[in-house]
């Protein structure tokens, strides 16, 4: 019963190993090519830089770093977001008063507002969180609201026929029928989170992946700083597949698969 | 009928609905007025927009009248009740849960809970024939097994009156022929008062005791006729002279209607 789809017999993994290994081949193009080799050293310089960089001590410091600021900012972002999406979703003025705002703020990136948030909060580790808790919130929220609002209105009717009160009907329907865009919300986030990094790591920030690429930047160091552009990309596909693997376990039921 | 004495299940007393919409004003139902009796299945016809599923909702608590009442049992109807139960058109299945638990959702709300509520989603899931598709979801169904599953999820909870809302009317035809005889089959076993909407005239036919025909907006009661067709019906009823004539009458009132609608 398997489909085969186009493409022939060849399964996805091998078609995973043809896509690595066409990148690698115009990595290595563009190491050879003069006009971009500085940018793009290549993959033996680039890997040889890890060592550079734990025998400067920094490099554990600064993915440590980055990883608490990520996850502290986007749990601050969720907490948050969760009740305000449900709160938009059920009653209309708190919806009309705070979505303009939030959808006006959504389009300013993070790096604009960072100066104003590190007058108020100071350097180190507290504005990083408030710069990626801001982010995450304004997109999770956004994104929940969407789903609270969409729910099919007669699985509500349906319970309520059933004899369900607006108890059950927020446990038993509400809640589940949500928990799909709150998965959705939670991988959006996590990428919100991880593109913020950059922003958040610019105030003053002594450690992390974002900060140390900008001060890289400063004495023309390519290699680990391309090291460190590959480093959150691994990071960010392995937080979206971990995601998307409990979303399956969870949300399974759907008719529709998502992106 | 005449000199039998029998129940009147649903009373509904001049019945008007208005909604406010942007345009002003909309009489969804001008005083519908309509005595169900108990046992009695009741299919109404009509072009859309005609306030029939208003009507439906209205009888089910989901909405309330603007005026009039609805009298269920003698008793007013204020809000949903599980003595009336409802087959929506679109399924209304909660898709994260599996055909049993669907099934088993009004009875555990109703306190019935392990093994009991087990027996009881067993006999409905039985009676539409879905004992296969026991730990299916919802996605895996077909249409016609979803609105099984709907039907058997309403029946669990024993309602005294079934309110259908174009429960097949999603449907293809041979699955909606299919269905209507299993719902006739079951009718004329649990003799459940039946309120059953629909588009299809031939539906309403071989189904009813009564066919209510609704005029076009504002929604009026036009024409209620009797159908005196013995059961069992089967699909070769569907040939039979008398219900041909009948056929023929009611879709001339409702293309008129139709026709109003149009204008």
């Amino acid at each position: 019963m398997k489909e085969k789809s186009k493409g022939g017999k060849i399964p996805n993994k091998v078609w995973l190993l043809i896509s690595f290994l066409t990148a690698m081949i115009l990595w290595y193009l563009l190491s050879l090519n003069p006009k971009t080799a500085r940018s793009f050293p290549n993959i033996v310089v680039t890997l040889k830089s890890v060592k550079t960089m734990i025998e400067r001590g920094v490099f554990w410091k600064d993915i440590q770093s980055s990883l608490i600021s990520v996850s502290a900012g986007f749990v601050l972002g969720f907490i948050l977001s969760l009740p305000t999406a449900i709160l938009m979703a059920w009653y209309r003025p708190v919806r009309n008063i705070i979505e303009p705002w939030i959808q006006f703020v959504r389009n300013i990136p993070p790096l604009a507002y960072v100066p104003l948030i590190v007058i108020s909060a100071g350097v180190g580790r507290k504005p990083q969180i408030i710069v990626i808790t801001i982010a995450t919130f304004l997109i999770m929220t956004i994104t929940i609201y969407q789903g609270v609002i969409n729910i099919d209105e007669t699985l509500i009717k349906a319970a309520r026929v059933l004899g369900a009160t607006d108890k059950d009907i927020f446990l038993k329907v509400i809640a589940p029928a949500t928990l799909p865009f709150i998965m959705t919300a939670v991988r959006l986030g996590a990428s919100v989170a991880l593109t913020t990094l950059i922003a958040a790591e610019s105030t003053g920030a002594v450690a992390g992946l974002g900060m140390r690429i900008r001060s890289l930047n400063n004495s023309f160091e390519s290699e680990p700083m391309l090291l460190y552009i590959i480093i959150i990309g691994i990071i960010g596909i392995t937080v979206e597949k971990v995601i998307k693997l409990l979303e399956r376990k969870l949300t399974g039921w759907q008719e529709k698969r998502e992106i | 009928m005449a000199g039998e004495e029998r129940n009147i299940k649903l009373k509904i007393d001049n019945v008007k609905k208005i909604y406010n919409s942007r345009n002003g004003e909309m009489i969804a139902l001008n005083g519908v007025s309509l005595d169900i009796y108990e046992n009695e299945f009741i299919c109404v016809v009509g072009p859309s927009g005609c306030g029939k599923s208003t009507l439906l909702n209205i009888i089910a608590g989901l909405l309330e009248p603007s005026s009039g009442k609805v009298y269920c049992d003698g008793k007013e109807v204020v809000g949903t009740g599980t003595e009336r139960g409802v087959v929506f058109q679109q399924y209304a299945l909660f898709p994260w849960m599996t055909v049993k638990k669907n099934v088993m959702f009004g009875l555990n709300l109703q306190g019935i809970k392990g093994a009991e509520a087990e027996e009881k989603a067993m006999k409905y899931i039985k009676m539409v024939q879905l004992e296969d598709f026991l730990d299916h979801y919802p996605k895996e169904l077909s249409g016609g097994m979803k609105q099984r599953v709907a039907i058997a999820r309403a029946y669990a909870v024993n309602p005294s009156v079934l309110l259908m809302d174009e429960p097949f009317g999603a449907l293809d035809a041979q699955t909606r022929t299919q269905l209507q005889s299993e719902l006739l089959e079951t009718w004329e076993k649990e003799r459940k008062t039946c309120f059953f909407i629909t588009h299809d005239v031939d539906e309403a036919i071989i189904l009813a005791q009564k066919v209510i025909i609704m005029s076009a907006r504002p929604g009026r009661i036009k024409e209620i006729v009797d159908i005196d067709i013995p059961y069992p019906r089967t699909q070769e009823t569907k040939m039979a002279p008398e219900f041909l004539e009948l056929k023929n009458h009611i879709w001339s009132q409702v293309y008129q209607e139709y026709l109003e609608v149009r204008k």
